[in-house]
């Protein structure tokens, strides 16, 4: 099923948004792929950098370069993110570079929904701050900063790919439980002012 | 009477008036005030009724400890009962009622209940109704529950939002008076990040009201000049209206923020819940004032020194023309300064020590105020207010000197630090005898995974009274907790103060010393729950020496305000009449919250659409558009039936069930489970959690299995497809995703650590569509689905195909015993694949079929269900499913738990069968099966249960699975099954599959 031709795959909630005091959307579909495996073993990091072009991330961190990225997961555990149109080719390319059968990649593209947070910055990390138990000052929590976590609920990771703008990733099932959350969270008229 | 004073009231705004209604009566007050001194300002002295005697009460405190005045705010989704009207800021258009009363506040008619008093003692109710029995909940505990009580409870949704806020520090600092601002600035100045909370409106606590000069400025410019620098540094974060509500381990801290409950525009969130992690807490909450014990001192008028002060002071409000002050300290003189100073008559300064009072009494003096020494009062005149007091020495049975007319009675006990947030998690007091007050024990605080302490206190908090010693102790504490979260610490500014000069206060705990039986019915402890010094002495006469058992004989401390005022006093009464020091009896445990928290901000978000997490599979709205009846399993909503319009939910199950068997019906399966266990070990991996055999599956090809726990018993099941010679494709039971990919983590990363094998949950990666029933096959072909013939594509075998243009992963696996096909796509193309094959289907007579349709289909089979067939103590042999456990493996999870000979050599296991009713009847689900006789207990015998049973539309008849003991051995018996609240019913012992015995109609 690595051939995914036919319709365009659709959105869990058709790209909703909502401009509160930050503005909450969810963000178009992005390949993402969970490499599992010996973080050090030479053909995991040349499938992950290879993929998109950054260097490995430390604990707790996004390498990022545009929509590519590199997060780390866990001490086995890595997601990797190309833009959707280099879906086919990364998939090939993890075909290619991952054939010791103790390195595995799957692709978790469409098991999430992803919504971006953006607007002022220390806004921006309020808002994630009321539904995530994470330190999201600037110094805990700088550009670059990974983290998985929950949302209210359900799990979800977070990080934050430049000032003023906050990522969050969860499973596409609570894509409205999700979205809910944050708009209610950045409704005008809530604001606190933690983070200046 | 009490009025608003001429001038004066740092935080009032005289020019901002203020509308508001307290039981209907429309009153005005200005911005700055609270509910209280507004009502105060307007002559509204009393301002409840009692809990259990229906006394007038009015305002003791003028802060969050005051136990009496209590109202009922707002109206419809925004009323809330029990709110204290000191802490309740004023607003325009603030609707207050008055509570436990009736017909009105001024005559109320549960009042005789205080003419009854002398026949309502401690331990009443427990000995009063215990006879007869049966009259406890029909007769006594209605009328005890309409006589008591204190506010109404909400009858209308709560209109509001609340949120929760997750907040992180170095140094929380909770009090925002100028110990808690001290060691704020303390602290921040070291670097840490500091985050300082205060409950009320406003910065600075008492120190402006109490006086003294720092670094030579009046404590008002101080706190300004504090708050100032505070507000200046960026790892500074203040919060006004915040209350520290709870300490709990680790550093966990609950905030209590509130929005809007002191405006008229109630939009946003109302309440916000911090959810703080800090890594040292600084209490600096200050001290509350004692009450003291004499005869009356619950009359409105009675109100506390400090109050009375703050009152004049804060609010420009005079509770009343005529102050006595009656004291065992210096302190309350300050308060008989203030009156005078606002050109009040003060007659007399009642101080109960033999000695009289130090350098404040001698300002008393010289301001022209009577003062009295070793003088107490006998009593309180008047009954909805105070009209006088008559006087008596402290040290005697209280004799009536004289009689003092006056309105107001302004006393002071001494003062208790607020050690409720050292004491949440564990931290130690220890009894000052000097002061007569509790404090902390600086070598027993609450301590964190580390064995140090994690919470410091600060001023006041600390047991420092005096502003100097206050200051000092703040910037201690402050660069303490600094330190400790790793600060560089310096050295801490240290302040000029000038104030006046206090002596010791003398322990004052019942007024006077020898008070009659009399006067001591008379003398409140526990304003809120109406406890009289006579309660705690007949409690502890009767033998409760404990003081928790006192607490909840009494009730003391027990009400909303948890003993504030109450539960010194009431401990000291007990240890006196123990005959026991004070320490030795100890005070009661001091849990969180503070004072009283709503409801929803605890909830937060959790309510409403956010209330819990719904889960939607990638075809969720389709169905909603499609009439779909949802059945909630676990946190997914799956389609229970699609009823047409007129169409019964049993007629609309039976036609699913028809249409999958002779036609063809699609199945939104998208929350199985779906599990890829992937590496060189992943057929080992799988040996080891199946019961069956995994490692010989060929690529290409499905099996059922069966997953165990260690004990031997059924945790789940399903089909395993091998993709490829180290991948295979695990599906799980709806409810088993989760669990069972932690189960497989948990026994890879603490047993199997060794195993190459990684496991990813793809559950929502791929919807899942079942296409099923007789025309199956010609429905995928008019789609265009090539090679899926039963050559193609057999029975248990799997194979990628493109379907409708959509490339899929197609299934031959069937859970209905038909043709069936299950097809896999990823879940953004799943909607897409469904309407295409819906659209397909059309000429087909093509249906969607839910939960229940599945659940008939199934167990017409005798297809088992996990969760109906098992209950967490079912094997796979009770089940006859012997033919899956395999004999070739060494080991597998749960293979020596099934050994047990309880298990194994059991003839009398309760095993799967079939049962037929004679005229075809349904039986009731999880009714059991009668054995002969009774059982010790006198209960009938059971010797089975149902654990599956429908109308079978196929057969047209009612079929049931049960668990019977010796199982199939005993087909064709015939057993008795229960119904409710009828006979029970025969049932014939048979083969569980109904339908489709040689299981031809899947393998087509």
């Amino acid at each position: 099923m690595s051939d995914l031709s036919g319709p365009a795959p659709v959105l869990a909630l058709g790209g909703a948004a909502f401009d509160g005091y930050v503005r909450v959307a969810e963000e178009p579909l992005r390949a993402m792929f969970t490499l599992r495996g010996d973080l050090s073993a030479k053909a995991l990091k040349n499938a992950a950098t290879g993929l998109a072009a950054v260097d490995m991330p430390g604990q707790g961190q996004v390498a990022l370069n545009g929509e590519h990225c590199i997060a780390w997961m866990s001490p086995d555990e890595l997601l990797v993110m190309t833009p959707w149109d280099e879906h086919a080719k990364a998939l090939g390319q993890l075909d290619a570079t991952l054939t010791d059968p103790a390195l595995n990649y799957t692709d978790v593209s469409q098991a999430r929904a992803l919504f971006s947070l953006s607007g002022p910055d220390g806004l921006v990390r309020e808002v994630a701050a009321k539904l995530a138990p994470v330190d999201l000052s600037p110094a805990a929590f700088p550009a670059g900063s990974f983290r998985r976590s929950r949302i209210g609920q359900v799990s979800a990771a977070i990080w934050m790919p430049a000032p003023g703008r906050i990522e969050v990733v969860c499973f596409r099932s609570v894509a409205d439980y999700v979205f809910t959350l944050l708009r209610d969270a950045a409704r005008p008229g809530s604001e606190v002012g933690l983070f200046g | 009477m009490s009025s608003r004073l001429a001038q004066g009231g740092r935080l009032i705004d005289r020019g901002a008036m203020r509308e508001f209604t307290f039981n209907g009566k429309r009153l005005k007050g200005y911005e700055g005030d609270t509910l209280a001194s507004a009502l105060l300002a307007n002559d509204q002295v009393m301002m409840g009724r009692s809990f259990k005697y229906h006394r007038p009460r009015g305002v003791v405190a003028s802060g969050s400890e005051e136990p009496n005045a209590l109202m009922g705010i707002g109206t419809g989704g925004r009323f809330e009962p029990n709110q204290r009207a000191t802490m309740q800021e004023l607003f325009d258009g603030l609707q207050a009622e008055s509570q436990n009363h009736w017909p009105s506040l001024e005559f109320d008619v549960g009042a005789i209940n205080a003419k009854m008093s002398r026949f309502f003692p401690a331990g009443f109710y427990y000995k009063t109704f215990l006879w007869p029995r049966s009259f406890w909940e029909k007769v006594y505990e209605p009328i005890v529950r309409q006589a008591a009580g204190l506010g109404k409870a909400p009858k209308d949704k709560d209109a509001d939002s609340y949120e929760h806020l997750y907040a992180f520090a170095d140094v929380l600092v909770v009090g925002g008076g100028v110990a808690g601002l001290t060691a704020a600035l303390e602290a921040g100045r070291a670097g840490a990040r500091v985050l300082l909370l205060e409950q009320t409106a406003h910065w600075g606590g008492r120190a402006p009201v109490d006086g003294g000069k720092i670094a030579g400025e009046e404590a008002e410019t101080h706190v300004a000049n504090l708050v100032a620098e505070l507000e200046a540094m960026p790892n500074v974060t203040l919060r006004l209206r915040c209350m520290g509500a709870g300490v709990y381990d680790h550093g966990y801290v609950l905030g209590y923020e509130r929005l809007t409950d002191h405006l008229s525009d109630k939009s946003g969130p109302r309440h916000r819940l911090w959810r703080i992690r800090a890594s040292q807490i600084v209490v600096a909450g200050g001290a509350i004032e004692r009450p003291l014990s004499f005869a009356g001192n619950d009359v409105p008028g009675v109100m506390l020194a400090s109050a009375v002060r703050d009152y004049a002071v804060n609010y420009g409000v005079a509770p009343g023309d005529r102050v006595v002050v009656v004291t065992n300290n210096d302190d309350a003189y300050r308060t008989a300064l203030a009156m005078k100073a606002e050109g009040l008559e003060v007659p007399v300064i009642l101080d109960a020590r033999a000695a009289g009072g130090g350098a404040l009494a001698e300002q008393a003096r010289a301001a022209g105020i009577r003062v009295e020494a070793g003088k107490a009062v006998a009593k309180v005149l008047g009954a909805k207010r105070v009209t006088g007091v008559e006087v008596c020495a402290q040290n005697g049975s209280g004799s009536t000197i004289e009689t003092v007319a006056c309105d107001v009675v302004a006393m002071s006990g001494g003062w208790s630090p607020i050690v409720h947030l050292w004491s949440h998690c564990g931290g130690k007091l220890i009894w000052d005898e000097t002061h007569a007050m509790f404090r902390p024990d600086p070598d027993k605080a609450p301590t964190g995974a580390d064995g140090k302490g994690f919470v410091l206190c600060a001023g006041s908090s600390n047991g420092a009274l005096l502003l100097s010693e206050v200051i000092v102790d703040a910037g201690r504490a402050g660069l303490a907790a600094a330190e400790a979260a790793g600060f560089e610490a310096p050295v801490a500014q240290s302040w000029q103060v000038d104030e006046v000069s206090e002596i010791p206060l003398a322990a004052v705990w019942l007024m006077p010393a020898g008070a009659s039986y009399d006067k001591r019915a008379k003398t409140w402890l526990d304003y809120q729950n109406d406890v009289k010094v006579s309660d705690i002495q007949l409690a502890a006469q009767e033998g409760y020496e404990s003081v928790e058992h006192a607490k909840r004989y009494t009730t003391l401390g027990m009400a909303t305000d948890q003993g504030k005022l109450s539960n010194i006093n009431g401990l000291a009464i007990l240890s006196a009449s123990l005959g026991e020091a004070i320490p030795q009896v100890g005070t009661t445990t001091f849990r969180p919250p503070y004072t009283p928290v709503s409801m929803g901000a605890l909830a937060g978000q959790g309510r409403g659409e956010t209330f819990q997490p719904l889960r939607r599979t990638p075809i969720h709205d389709w169905h909603e558009s499609h009439g779909v009846q949802w059945e909630p399993v676990g946190h997914w909503r799956r389609p229970f039936c699609f009823p047409k319009a007129g169409e019964s939910t049993h007629d609309a199950v039976n036609r699913e069930v028809l249409t999958v068997r002779e036609k063809v019906g699609l199945l939104d399966a998208s929350t199985l489970g779906k599990l890829i266990v992937k590496g060189p070990d992943a057929g080992k991996f799988l040996d080891l959690l199946y019961t069956n055999m995994m490692s010989n599956l060929k690529p290409g090809r499905c099996r059922y299995g069966l997953m165990c726990n260690e004990n031997g018993f059924l945790i789940d099941d399903g089909v395993v497809a091998r993709i490829d010679e180290n991948t295979f494709l695990c599906h799980t039971t709806t409810g088993g995703a989760d669990t069972i990919h932690a189960h497989m983590e948990e026994w890879l990363q603490t047993e199997w650590w060794d195993l190459q094998v990684h496991v990813a949950n793809v559950t929502e990666q791929y919807g899942q569509i079942a296409v099923v029933g007789p025309m199956a096959r010609q429905l995928l072909e008019v789609l265009g689905t090539p090679n899926i013939s039963k050559e193609e594509l057999p029975f248990m075998a799997w194979a990628d195909r493109v379907v409708g243009g959509i490339p899929c992963r197609i299934y031959r696996i069937s859970f209905s015993g038909e043709l069936s096909y299950e097809i896999s796509v990823p879940a953004g193309q799943a909607r897409a694949l469904w309407e295409a094959l819906y659209e397909a289907g059309h000429g087909f007579g093509v249906a969607p079929y839910g939960t229940e349709a599945l659940h008939i289909l199934r167990a017409e089979k005798g297809f088992i269900m996990i969760g109906d067939e098992t209950d967490g103590t079912v094997i796979p042999q009770d089940l006859n499913l012997d033919w899956a456990i395999s004999k070739k493996k060494d080991d597998f999870i749960g293979k020596r738990g099934q050994q047990r000979q309880h298990l194994a050599l059991n003839p009398d296991r309760w095993k799967l069968v079939g049962l037929e009713v004679a005229d075809g009847a349904v039986l009731e689900d999880g009714a059991y099966i009668l054995d002969a006789g009774d059982n010790d207990k006198g209960q009938r015998n059971m010797q089975g249960r149902i654990t599956s049973t429908y109308y079978s539309p196929t057969l047209k008849k009612g079929i049931a699975m049960a668990l019977l003991k010796g199982g199939l051995s005993r087909a064709g018996e015939t057993v008795e099954v229960t119904r409710l609240g009828t006979t029970p019913v025969a049932a014939k012992v048979v083969e569980p599959v109904f339908y489709d015995k040689d299981g031809e109609k899947q393998n087509v």
